[in-house]
């Protein structure tokens, strides 16, 4: 039984959704910068998808040096600000740290990186320079993550670049789908903005690319394009009743709820299918905006979820539910949902089958499907010569560069979704990959 | 039953914790505060001709997280009026008749000298201590440690001393001079009851970098003060050997100064042959309170180790502080690394192959990162297991089976050491070491 009251307010529903990882304080940064050890090549740097020089900029931030940290740290990863407090860091650069080994808490990565990077984005601290130009151009479909990074990074090589943004806001992801107790949407904003504002490149906002003709005239104008997209909507399950009023896909419900915040109402009883990271965000979200009851409803055993062990337990701790080995079979109401019937699941020669003598009903308000989003295949459809995996993921070679030459990809495209630090890391390397290959045809 | 009284060259005291003459001495109100604490005995913040103080008098060395690890002052010997210290010190001796209350004497002339020893032997002081020591202002002025580095002024005015005081006369030292047993020499043939050292090292602890003063600043400038605290403890203690080793010098009993904060220091002191210590920077960060864990732990020592008084093991450690030619160049260790211990941080590795003699190696399987001791390399040097951050993980284990006993002396009497430059019996010889090239890798 969660126990949040509805956020009606600005002020209730920052309280519901207190940031995980609080902003350091300089005595708090002071002394936790004091408790690394410099490991001799550190655990944390090879944990971390984009090599961040961890312990340099630790030593930085404690003497501080907090605009050399913030190079160290953007250096690597554009996204440096939001990535201090979205990555999953107790599985990447904290759950590296050798103090693990030891039973004594590990240093507190993420939210130093996050100190270093806001002061020097709430300085406006120039420290990147456009290169010289060199007359290429780029365009880069998706201002997400992958896209900003590579941006960034292709000012820095000397091109022109611009991006074209299907939504009206930058990043992506980070500021639509990611929970908000994670990251605050003024914070993703103020990093896009504070990288623009030094690097200088175009987002074409509301300009999504859509048809053959659009591509082409990309193709036309454009030295080189990355492919930066995302996931698209929630995959329809084609099950009785889905079209009822009060289903929605859980990214459409987070983005919803990231945009509106306090100005959209979840009823009292929520279901939430899916056992991935993003079904436990749409629980927890469920149980901050007031649902009184949340129940997580995962078709495999605990032990086989998607979802990192500590995003299960915030669920958890929010006052979620949880139902495993169970399988929607008909979503229930007139109309509007009232319920959905559930059929046990068991292992039949190792595979998973849906019991149909043992169902039962969970009444409900509302039922946030968080069971896989579709991947831009249409898009890559009218991409000529674009090799693609049987999972609809955009293949690569080391470069970043697709089987059309001219085409290069990264994130969710090619990785079929995964961290924004995996994003931005494809985004920096891509760009270094169309460097490559212009500078060489 | 343990019993912590002294009787330290005349002056009784209920035990061996004795605060410097420094700030915390400065007023009856803070020695009658500190006896109640549970210190034996003060010296009085030192008395003459009160001068006038600057503003912003002290600065720190800050390491890491730990604050005044050193500790400078500029500030001047007192600045009251002798009347008013004198009143207070009777006072202070009405309340505690069995405590120890020395007053710490600077002036000028002979008869500054004699006038002022009356007064505060009138005024009901156990003993003298002469500041032979303050390292900056009062030396301008031909004062302080102008007198303590020059040995025959100093016994000079060690003999005025002597020929007018009723009361015990203690000689404390500067530490800014080459050779300390010349100033303590001299203080022993002035006739001195005892001595106390060391004052305070002249010192520059930062500088600003923006105005490009020397902390502490006064008015955008700087002088030389008088460094202190844990940071000098090191340096303290070989002067404290110096002068306990001297066949002259160590007839007079020695009271130890210099970065004593916890009971460990105070017995690494007694250890080396002092038998009062004398305390200032810890009680300034800290506050009088802390002689609470020095007094419970030199009884919890001196229990474990059946002492009953700290004249029992004064003095225990100065035979095995011998003269390098004396070690025995047979004795042998090796550094062991438990790999259950071992959190990877790897500090060991690079701080040997960078810092030492290339001993350590990193296992092939990268994943982990437990390395281990090339012990053929290995000279038994200890900085791995002074860099390694896990208590008791690398231990410096003993080789040699203890039969062999040559030292450098006797092989300089067997006519046995290099004598050229390319001599066979180099130490290194056939040592390994990588070839230059190894480095570029």
């Amino acid at each position: 039984m969660a126990e949040y009251k509805r956020p009606k307010t600005k002020a209730e529903f920052d309280k519901n959704f207190k940031q995980k990882k609080p902003l350091m304080n300089d005595t708090e940064a002071y002394y936790e910068a004091s408790r690394c050890l410099f490991c001799y090549d550190a655990p944390c740097i090879q944990a971390c998808p984009t090599s961040i020089d961890i312990p340099l900029f630790i030593k930085q931030i404690h003497t501080d040096n907090i605009t050399g940290a913030s190079k160290t740290i953007f250096d690597s990863n554009w996204l440096g600000n939001a990535c201090g407090v979205v990555c999953p860091t107790g599985v990447l650069c904290e759950g590296a740290c050798v103090y693990n080994h030891q039973d004594v808490p590990p240093i507190q990565i993420g939210r130093l990186q996050n100190y270093a990077t806001n002061k020097t984005i709430d300085a406006a601290k120039i420290i990147f320079k456009v290169g010289e130009a060199n007359g290429k151009k780029i365009a880069i479909i998706g201002a997400g993550p992958a896209g900003i990074a590579c941006a960034c990074e292709a000012r820095i090589l000397g091109y022109d670049v611009d991006i074209y943004e299907s939504k009206d806001k930058p990043s992506g992801l980070t500021v639509y789908g990611i929970a908000p107790y994670k990251i605050t949407n003024e914070e993703v904003l103020k990093e896009v903005e504070y990288l623009q504002k030094q690097l200088n490149f175009n987002i074409k906002y509301n300009n999504a690319i859509n048809s053959k003709k659009e591509l082409a005239a990309l193709e036309k104008d454009y030295d080189a394009i990355f492919v930066g997209v995302g996931l698209g909507a929630t995959r329809h399950l084609g099950m009785d009743g889905e079209d009822k009023d009060g289903v929605v896909g859980a990214v459409e419900f987070i983005e919803e709820l990231r945009m509106k915040q306090h100005e959209i109402k979840v009823p009292a009883k929520v279901v939430v299918l899916g056992g991935g990271n993003t079904a436990m965000d749409a629980a927890s979200e469920a149980a901050r905006m007031g649902a009184r009851k949340i129940v997580l409803a995962y078709r495999n055993s605990k032990q086989k979820m998607g979802a990192y062990g500590f995003e299960y337990d915030l669920a958890i701790s929010a006052g979620v539910d949880s139902l495993f080995n169970v399988t929607p079979i008909v979503i229930t109401g007139n109309g509007k949902v009232e319920g959905v019937k559930f059929a046990k699941t068991e292992m039949v020669d190792g595979k998973l089958k849906a019991n149909m003598n043992n169902t039962f009903v969970v009444r409900c308000d509302m039922v946030i499907k968080a069971t896989g989003q579709a991947k831009q295949g249409h898009l890559y459809d009218m991409i000529d010569d674009l090799d693609i995996d049987n999972k609809t993921r955009i293949k690569i070679n080391d470069e970043f560069q697709t089987s059309n030459p001219k085409y290069f990809a990264g994130g969710d495209a090619i990785n079929g979704g995964a961290e924004v630090v995996n994003a931005a890391y494809d985004g920096k390397m891509a760009a270094q990959g169309i460097h490559n290959w212009l500078k060489n045809s | 039953m343990i019993d912590l009284s002294i009787n330290f060259g005349g002056i009784k005291a209920p035990n061996p914790f004795w605060l410097a003459s420094a700030p915390p001495t400065n007023s009856g109100y803070q020695i009658m505060k500190a006896f109640e604490a549970g210190w034996g005995g003060a010296v009085w913040k030192t008395l003459g001709v009160p001068v006038v103080n600057v503003s912003s008098r002290y600065g720190s060395v800050n390491y890491r997280n730990t604050k005044m690890m050193g500790f400078n002052n500029i500030e001047l010997i007192t600045d009251r009026p002798l009347a008013d210290n004198l009143r207070e010190i009777e006072e202070v001796k009405k309340y505690f008749p069995d405590h120890a209350v020395i007053a710490s004497l600077m002036v000028e002339s002979r008869a500054e000298w004699e006038q002022i020893i009356k007064d505060v032997e009138n005024a009901g002081a156990d003993g003298i201590e002469l500041n032979f020591g303050c390292p900056h202002g009062m030396c301008e002025r031909g004062m302080g440690s102008a007198v303590g580095q020059e040995p025959e002024v100093l016994k000079t005015i060690v003999e005025w001393v002597k020929e007018a005081a009723n009361i015990p006369v203690i000689t404390k030292l500067s530490p800014n001079i080459s050779h300390i047993t010349d100033p303590g020499l001299a203080a022993v043939q002035g006739g001195t009851d005892s001595i106390s050292l060391i004052n305070t090292i002249k010192s520059i602890v930062g500088i600003d970098l923006d105005s490009y003063a020397p902390y502490p600043i006064v008015d955008g400038k700087g002088s030389n003060g008088g460094y202190c605290g844990p940071a000098v403890k090191p340096i303290a203690m070989h002067m404290l050997k110096d002068l306990a080793q001297h066949p002259e010098i160590s007839k007079v009993p020695l009271s130890g100064i210099g970065g004593i904060e916890t009971w460990r220091d105070v017995v690494e002191f007694i250890l080396l042959g002092a038998t009062s210590v004398q305390v200032c920077t810890a009680v300034m960060h800290y506050g009088f309170g802390i002689v609470r864990e020095m007094e419970a732990g030199l009884r919890q020592f001196m229990e474990e180790k059946n002492y009953t008084t700290i004249y029992d093991f004064a003095g225990k450690a100065l035979p095995n502080v011998t003269e390098w030619k004396h070690l025995n160049l047979k004795h042998k260790v090796v550094a062991e690394i438990n790999s259950d211990k071992c959190i990877g941080c790897d500090l060991c590795y690079i701080a040997c192959d960078d810092g030492a003699h290339q001993a350590i190696a990193l296992p092939e399987d990268v994943t982990n990162r437990i390395p281990s001791i090339i012990e053929e390399n290995c000279v038994g040097c200890n900085l791995c297991s002074l860099v390694c951050p896990v208590e008791d993980c690398i231990t410096m284990v003993k080789k040699d089976d203890g039969t062999e006993h040559v030292t450098w002396h006797e092989r300089t009497l067997n006519d046995d050491v290099p004598t050229t430059f390319d001599d066979d019996r180099a130490g290194g010889k056939g040592h390994f070491v990588p070839k230059p090239s190894d480095a570029l890798k």
